[in-house]
């Protein structure tokens, strides 16, 4: 950590070349080696992983039966890998990133957007923040460069391990640690950021015992406020009852649905509970195509209309399955809107609950 | 069958100034109205037994019996659907009076509707509820397509393409409505006459509608009162005989947004409103002098026209054509100005005009009226009148 974040939403034109030079040098360097686990493996830790992981295999505590088992020894839990050669919270200074690529510790400092813990799939190891000790290590300057540039959010994504053989009492397994992906920037739900992949191979006594992908994505949670996934409360959304449930729902799959009659056959919009036909309370819907024609329209000017920027147009759409519907025409100038123009539907979120059919020109 | 038609009669009319800002409590401005109509008629606030206002009016029918010094009512009732209640008030006046359940009604309705809640701004309210009303919207204002303007615009602009309707004609009822409210004092444009280059350089509020297609924001009160025919005849004024009136809503009607029903040229429920007027009355548009045609966007007007029969359909251009419904044309229109002239106070002023009419006393009179046509709100469930001389 190093610079103070750039203000939310300025942009560093050269930021994400600088980023990806940096990350491409890292990758070429290969594996580092860090440092051998500060203990040994040994009886007391593993004692108080397996009783915190409900883990009561004898194998790993009971001497006498581990004796009779198929190891002849007490072996270490294989999911204990990281905890071996895990730096304590404070990170003892000059270490180098191997250990801490365990992508298990994070500094009570560098917490994700709004203080939430992060966990990655199942692993439930590492603290909220996907950064290895302070150090040389081939992501901490990565990492560090995205802190930066204000991607300072942190949310580990994968963690996948594999092992090669089970730990003993004594051994002092050996972490190396290499950068192998980067990606980005990219659009999330949580905000822009990148992802940055790194691969952890531990080593003991001459010979690879276990390996592990990680992965974080680090995003900018100030872009969170900006993203069109969190707006403001849309202040136009409409009233739905049992009547007309069925056609926001649609809506929100991607499909315009008509009311029909379940008796009769008959299409109706807008839907109501009885069928003026035939009187059946039974109700379905068809699916209509989204093609349309421009019935009417208008072109609203004055006064300001909360949620739309004027001028905007809204027309009578006439469907082929032959009812209309009311909606606004987006995606081309008001004043290119015209009586019997080609249209099709679309979606578009106008808040984080509500999704509006619109339309736009169909070329034909 | 019991008939109001010819037995009861307008005997009364008071109205406030029309202004911007009136400075008070719409309250008060019911009760001045009040006091003016009864002043007008001769009777006293003990001679009141009912009264009748809209279901939009912020005032509730004790509240100003109150004010008023009215003691006991026997009838109160209210008026639905907006603008489209005022003449509706006069009818269900006249039954209560002809059916014996009370004897002396006052209709009023009064607002700040320009320096208070003004219904031509956006309202987001409109769509959230789960109502009938608020579930009807939510097909629309989600949309954007939520004011008064917007909903007349999207009828107007069918009628337009269907009959070859132009802007200017919309702008020739503007530019009648404002000459005649040049000359009527009582009118907010009085010596304010348009021209049409003015209207169509005027500002887009919803294309194609422009700003002068709109009628004016008020803040007023009017009230009327309804007794007998037999009884108006022995009070202060000329009575205005209650010839016909008639409430109407017509097949898919919606609250300003009947899209989807026939082919969105016509107002289905002002055909109601015609035919039951002309069958009470027992004679047709040729027998109007002058009508008092609700106002509030130009292009409604022309089909209020087209569905009273006063021309055919798609005809109602040729008829704006050349001063037709100017004070000196084939059928004048509006002659205090409309509420594009004179003032919005929801059609009520209407009401008031056609009294005027009647009885010979208008600002713009015109020549041996017998019998006035009187419309309310368009574009919802409406209502109307034929007034006639006594």
């Amino acid at each position: 950590m190093t610079a103070a974040n750039p203000p939310a939403g300025v942009p560093d034109p050269g930021f994400h070349e600088r980023l990806t030079a940096l990350a491409e040098k890292r990758m070429a360097a290969g594996e580092v080696y860090g440092e051998a686990a500060a203990d040994p493996v040994n009886l007391p830790m593993i004692r108080h992983w397996a009783a915190a992981m409900g883990d009561a295999n004898p194998l790993h505590t009971d001497a006498e039966a581990a004796a009779a088992g198929v190891h002849g020894e007490i072996v270490a839990p294989p999911a204990m890998i990281q905890v071996w050669t895990m730096p304590g919270l404070a990170g003892p200074a000059g270490r180098t990133g191997g250990d801490g690529g365990s992508g298990g510790q994070g500094r009570a400092g560098d917490q994700g957007p709004g203080g939430r813990a992060v966990q990655a799939g199942g692993s439930g190891e590492h603290g909220p923040d996907g950064r290895p000790g302070s150090g040389g290590g081939p992501i901490d300057d990565v990492l560090a460069a995205l802190d930066a540039a204000g991607y300072t959010g942190v949310v580990a994504t994968n963690c996948e391990q594999t092992y090669d053989r089970y730990l003993r009492l004594g051994e002092r397994p050996v972490p190396a640690t290499r950068l192998t992906g980067l990606s980005g920037p990219k659009r999330t739900a949580l905000g822009e950021g990148y992802f940055v992949t790194w691969n952890v191979t531990w080593y003991s006594e001459g010979e690879r015992v276990a390996q592990m992908l990680f992965r974080v994505l680090k995003f900018h949670p100030e872009g969170r406020k900006t993203t069109p996934d969190t707006r403001q409360p849309y202040p136009l959304g409409p009233a739905v009852n049992d009547d007309t449930a069925f056609f926001w729902e649609g809506v929100a799959r991607g499909e315009l649905r008509i009311q029909r009659c379940a008796d009769c056959g008959e299409l109706r919009h807008p839907p109501g509970p009885v069928c003026p036909s035939c009187r059946s309370a039974g109700r379905t819907y068809v699916v209509a195509s989204g093609e349309g024609e421009v019935y009417s329209y208008v072109v609203h000017h004055n006064p300001p209309v909360p949620g739309w920027e004027t001028p905007f147009a809204v027309a009578v759409v006439q469907l082929p399955e032959g009812v209309r519907i009311v909606g606004a025409v987006v995606d081309c100038a008001p004043a290119e809107v015209g009586i019997g123009m080609p249209l099709r539907v679309t979606y578009r979120q106008k808040d984080d609950n509500l999704i509006l059919p619109l339309w736009v020109p169909r070329e034909t | 069958m019991v008939s109001f038609s010819g037995s009861t009669a307008v005997a009364g009319i008071g109205a406030t100034e029309f202004s911007k800002q009136s400075g008070r409590s719409e309250l008060r401005l019911a009760a001045e109205a009040v006091f003016a109509a009864l002043d007008d008629a001769g009777l006293g606030p003990s001679d009141v037994d009912g009264l009748v206002t809209y279901t939009q009016d912020a005032n509730d029918e004790i509240a100003v019996a109150r004010e008023v010094g009215i003691g006991d009512l026997t009838f109160f009732s209210r008026v639905h659907y907006g603008g489209g209640a005022a003449c509706g008030t006069v009818m269900h006046a006249a039954m209560a009076v002809a059916t014996g359940v009370a004897e002396t009604v006052v209709c009023y309705r009064a607002f700040n509707e320009r320096s208070g809640r003004r219904y031509g701004r956006p309202d987001p309210g409109l769509g959230g509820a789960p109502s009938s009303l608020g579930l009807e919207m939510s097909w629309h204002v989600p949309q954007g397509l939520m004011t008064p303007a917007a909903w007349v615009a999207m009828f107007a602009r069918r009628y337009m393409h269907v009959h070859g309707a132009t802007s200017e004609d919309f702008g020739r009822v503007a530019v009648a409505m404002r000459r005649h409210a040049a000359t009527n004092p009582a009118a907010w444009f009085h010596g304010r006459p348009i021209t049409l280059a003015e209207h169509q350089a005027s500002r887009w509020i919803v294309d194609p509608l422009h700003l002068l297609d709109c009628c004016q924001e008020s803040d007023g009160a009017v009230a009327l009162v309804v007794t007998s025919a037999e009884r108006a005849r022995d009070l202060r004024r000329t009575p205005a005989l209650i010839t016909a009136a008639a409430q109407g809503s017509g097949a898919e009607q919606m609250m300003m947004t009947s899209y989807y029903r026939d082919d969105m040229t016509g107002l289905p429920e002002m055909g109601v409103v015609g035919r039951r007027l002309w069958e009470q009355a027992g004679f047709g548009p040729e027998d109007v002098q002058t009508a008092v045609l609700y106002d509030h966007f130009t292009p409604f007007v022309l089909v209020q026209l087209e569905e009273l029969g006063f021309c055919g359909r798609g005809e109602a251009r040729h008829l704006v054509a050349d001063g037709g419904i100017e004070i000196d044309g084939r059928l004048p229109v509006n002659p205090h100005g409309g509420q594009l002239g004179e003032a919005y106070i929801h059609g009520m002023n209407g009401i008031a005009e056609a009294v005027r009419q009647v009885r010979g006393t208008a600002a713009n009179q015109v020549a041996d009226v017998r019998n006035v046509l009187v419309t309310a709100g368009t574009g919802v469930p409406t209502s109307g009148l034929v007034l006639s001389a006594g």
